[in-house]
């Protein structure tokens, strides 16, 4: 079975998005902000990881940026989920590595698009 | 709706367009109906089909008409259908009409996703012969639809459903939260409203056809002759793009399914082997 993290700072947003993925056969690990999520990978690699851009203690493209330099760290995709949706940050995220972009709201037929779309279904 | 309502609906669809429509779903009548009913300046579905009747006016009846046929439709319906055009066989057009337009035509263009996906794939393809040109046609028998295809302009919604990131930035230009298809993709294609039912033989010829959300919900004495009349109008290395799951067995011997299950058909199978070797 696939993982995936979710990274987001809210409860209600992981909730739905696990529940999309758990949907579609990926496990879920959850993580509340950058450091977090990068403690998880460090421990074990996830497949994908659905990373929301503004959280506090580290932030998604930090958190993404330091991802992509650790050992191993270039093989999760990594789909933004946030509300920014300026070209200026989706470009952003593409050059520190992003592999997909859902602009919120999203609904799980985007989260699905997305994700095949990254080449993970 | 009485069923006597149904009725007449499905009568209406079936002689107008050609179009079943699913009279045992009475509630996505509804949903389609009601806009249009409120637009009209009528209090309830029932008092627009009371006009109807009264009055059998024909602005109304095709206002109904489009409003039961409205096609739903996404970019890059279908990602290997729109990967093999990008990377078969519009490269392969490309080798063969050398100076002449490749014409391609989305038949039942809706709100324009799909004419503005394969003139993207067009820019993406590999490997075109130099001075290689498209020509784009758009048609539609929903004038509505056909306005929002023509103003080109999305929601976050719809360009979130199968367009990739990286597509988006490059031929779309944001505006809040509307996105906006590229002048220089928009200005590609030309549009016309269209039944698919009149006689389609002076549309002159079109190498790629993409009849796609169409036949499904055709009447099936009807499906044929739709499919007869556009194959009329593909040379001999021309492509009709159907979905997946339509039935065109009819049509063995006219047509070839290309590999893979795309529901890209093939007209000649000469063309096919010598794009084989």
């Amino acid at each position: 079975m696939k993982t995936c993290l979710v990274v987001d700072d809210s409860r209600v947003i992981r909730k739905v998005a696990r529940r999309v993925l758990e949907d579609i056969g990926f496990e879920i690990a959850e993580a509340a902000d950058g450091m977090e999520a990068l403690a998880w990978c460090r421990a074990a690699m996830p497949d994908a990881v659905l990373l929301d851009w503004n959280m506090p203690v580290m932030n998604g493209l930090e958190f993404l940026r330091n991802l992509r330099a650790e050992p191993g760290g270039d093989t999760p995709k990594v789909v933004f989920c946030t509300v920014e949706s300026s070209v200026d940050h989706i470009r952003a995220a593409l050059d520190a590595g992003a592999d997909e972009y859902i602009m919120k709201p999203f609904d799980g037929e985007i989260i699905q698009a997305k994700f095949a779309e990254a080449g993970l279904l | 709706m009485t069923p006597e309502d149904l009725d007449l609906l499905a009568a209406l669809g079936r002689a107008r367009a050609g179009v079943r429509v699913e009279i045992e779903k009475p509630y996505l009548i509804e949903s389609r109906l009601s806009p249009l009913a409120r637009r009209e300046g009528y209090e309830s579905i029932d008092a627009l089909i009371g006009a109807l009747r009264a009055n059998r006016e024909d602005r109304l009846i095709w206002a109904i008409v489009e409003a039961l046929c409205r096609g739903e439709t996404t970019f890059f319906n279908g990602r290997e259908t729109f990967a093999a055009l990008r990377d078969d066989v519009l490269p392969a057009l490309s080798q063969r009409r050398r100076e002449s337009p490749i014409r391609i035509w989305s038949a039942a263009c809706a709100t324009g996703q799909e004419v503005y996906s394969i003139a993207i794939a067009a820019h993406e393809a590999p490997n075109l012969t130099t001075g290689t040109r498209f020509e784009f046609f758009g048609s539609d028998l929903s004038e509505r639809a056909l306005e929002k295809a023509q103003a080109g302009l999305y929601t976050q919604f719809e360009v979130q459903r199968g367009l990739p990131i990286r597509m988006l930035i490059k031929y779309f230009e944001n505006h809040d939260d509307t996105w906006a298809i590229s002048p220089r993709i928009r200005q590609m294609v030309r549009w016309r409203r269209l039944n698919l039912l009149a006689d389609l033989s002076a549309m002159g010829r079109f190498d790629v056809i993409l009849l796609r959300g169409v036949l499904r919900g055709m009447d099936a004495s009807l499906r044929g002759k739709v499919v007869e009349a556009l194959v009329a109008l593909l040379p001999a290395d021309g492509v009709l793009v159907v979905d997946r799951e339509d039935d065109v067995s009819d049509f063995e011997g006219d047509l070839i399914a290309a590999p893979g299950d795309t529901g890209i058909y093939l007209r000649d199978p000469s063309v096919r082997a010598a794009a084989a070797a």
